[in-house]
């Protein structure tokens, strides 16, 4: 092992983190954004809507991240979308993440008993009312874990934005790796950061979980 | 105290794709009156209560609070979303579940219905809030979770909830049902209560006994017929129809040891 040449590659595997964590944070709010505005669509639009939904939602999820990437960043000029690599890379991650969080969303909504909803209705409120007052709230408490779940794997989706240049952790390692030939540390630094990354974001959901589930647990 | 509304059944039928859940309901429910239902499991009680503000959406026939069709403005044209949800403001429904919010307290579950439909501000529906609590005898608990209370107590805080919108006409399906036997005796006092006041209500029930003493009618459902409305005595103790009759055979043999 020879640590020394992390004290030459210490700012750009920092620089490199830093877009990495700025990727997964970025990514997975617009995913989760774009999957609730999809969850609520596939539950209130019209029938013909929901197809057009449901397909998208069978492509995207049938398909790797890796040839979306690739299709968005080297397609995506022939049709005049032409995007640097790291929106192009913020975009793919949104799109790939969004089907998978609309599930979640959507198995989280089914979780609200029929009755709560009822009730609601029954005393003359809107549909709107219904869904900002009851269905988000309880829906987002059933499906918090799992959303804190998807968002743990895309953070190692995020290396794969490497393929189109963007300068994420991934990237960086990859470059000093070629440059001086040390594949092991530089893959454990890789590793420990990932690693630290993952084991802060389930803590904080855990935490979360705690304190929006207080009032929630029947006492026995 | 606003005025108590009545209710006019006439000719409904429901339908679960090919099976028919109610057949021809003819019921008139007089204002400031208590109606109660009774009839073995899956007769169409919950069916009929709910076509009333119409959660269940009837196929045939009419059903009008205080003369006016619920549902629709003409046969097969549904009425606005709008409109349904003004007349249901006024009708009361409490579920043999309770079906309370279980992310906000006691209070805010009452005040709820009051900000979002009344539009009452927050510090006004927050009084009337608390009001209602106090008069289902929960002034102590209103910043207490649901799942901090009872369900005798959660039930109560349902009925503080209908009744925090003043309405003309309350719906209870099996209130206490789900409420282990000691707990039933609070909600029903209090439905008692609501009853002397000249509410209207329609009440679902396996409690004989509160249908015999707080009544001034009583339907016997049967395989989605409404068979026999009348008075408590009639039904209950001088049943005519054999079906009345092996039903409360049944009725009496399950709750004598
Ligand atoms: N959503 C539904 N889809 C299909 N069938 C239904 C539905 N709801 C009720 N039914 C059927 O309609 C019939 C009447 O049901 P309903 O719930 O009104 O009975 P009930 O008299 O309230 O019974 P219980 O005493 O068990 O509550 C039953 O046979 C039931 O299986
Ligand atoms: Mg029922």
């Amino acid at each position: 092992m020879e640590w020394s040449v992390l004290q030459q590659y210490g700012p750009s595997l920092l620089k490199g983190f830093g877009n990495t964590i700025l990727c997964w944070a970025l990514g997975t709010v617009f995913g989760m954004a774009l999957g609730l505005v999809i969850a609520l669509v596939q539950r209130y639009a019209p029938r013909w809507v929901t197809w057009i939904v449901q397909a998208y939602i069978e492509v995207i999820r049938g398909t790797p991240f890796l040839v979306q990437l690739f299709v968005l960043y080297y397609g995506g000029p022939l049709v005049g979308l032409r995007l640097d690599a790291l929106p192009a890379g913020l975009l793919g991650l949104t799109i790939y993440g969004s089907p998978y969080f609309a599930e979640i969303f959507r198995s989280g909504f089914r979780a609200v008993p029929d009755g709560q909803i009822e009730a609601a209705r029954a005393i003359g409120m809107s549909e709107s009312d219904i869904v900002r007052r009851i269905l988000l709230p309880l829906g987002l408490v059933s499906a918090l874990p799992a959303l804190v779940n998807f968002s743990i794997i895309l953070t190692k989706e995020t290396v794969i934005l490497s393929i189109i240049t963007v300068p994420e952790l991934l990237y960086q390692v990859q470059r000093m790796s070629a440059e001086t030939f040390r594949y092991v540390e530089a893959n454990l630094v890789l590793a420990l950061f990932f690693w630290g990354l993952v084991e802060t974001i389930s803590r904080v959901g855990l935490r979360l979980e705690a304190r929006i589930t207080k009032h929630l647990i029947e006492r026995t | 105290m606003p005025a108590a509304s009545s209710v006019e059944m006439r000719k409904v039928n429901k339908y679960y794709d090919k099976f028919q859940a109610l057949k021809d309901i003819d019921l008139s429910i007089p204002p400031g009156k208590v109606t109660c239902l009774i009839g073995p499991s899956g007769s169409g009680k919950s069916t009929l209560l709910r076509c009333i503000n119409f959660l269940e959406e009837y196929d045939s026939g009419e059903v009008r609070i205080d003369g006016q069709l619920i549902g629709y403005d003409a046969p097969n044209k549904k009425m606005s979303g709008r409109r349904l949800r003004e007349m249901r403001r006024s009708i009361g429904m409490v579920f043999q579940q309770f079906n309370l919010w279980p992310h906000m307290t006691a209070r805010e579950n009452v005040a709820e219905g009051l900000i979002r439909v009344r539009r009452i501000s927050k510090a006004d529906a927050d009084r009337r809030a608390s009001e209602a609590l106090a008069k289902v005898g929960l002034a102590d608990k209103s910043a207490s979770h649901p799942s901090r209370l009872s369900g005798g107590q959660q039930q109560r805080v349902a009925i503080a909830r209908a009744i925090a919108m003043e309405p003309r006409l309350m719906l209870f399906d099996e209130p206490t049902s789900a409420l282990d036997p000691e707990l039933v005796g609070e909600v029903l006092s209090v439905m008692r209560t609501l009853a002397g006041e000249g509410m209207t209500m329609v009440v679902v029930t396996h409690e004989m006994g509160f249908a015999a003493h707080v009544a001034d009618q009583v339907g016997f459902m049967e395989k989605g017929e409404l068979v026999s409305v009348d008075s408590p005595d009639r039904i209950l103790h001088h049943p005519e129809d054999p079906r009345i009759q092996s039903f409360l055979r049944t009725y009496h043999e399950r709750n004598s040891f």
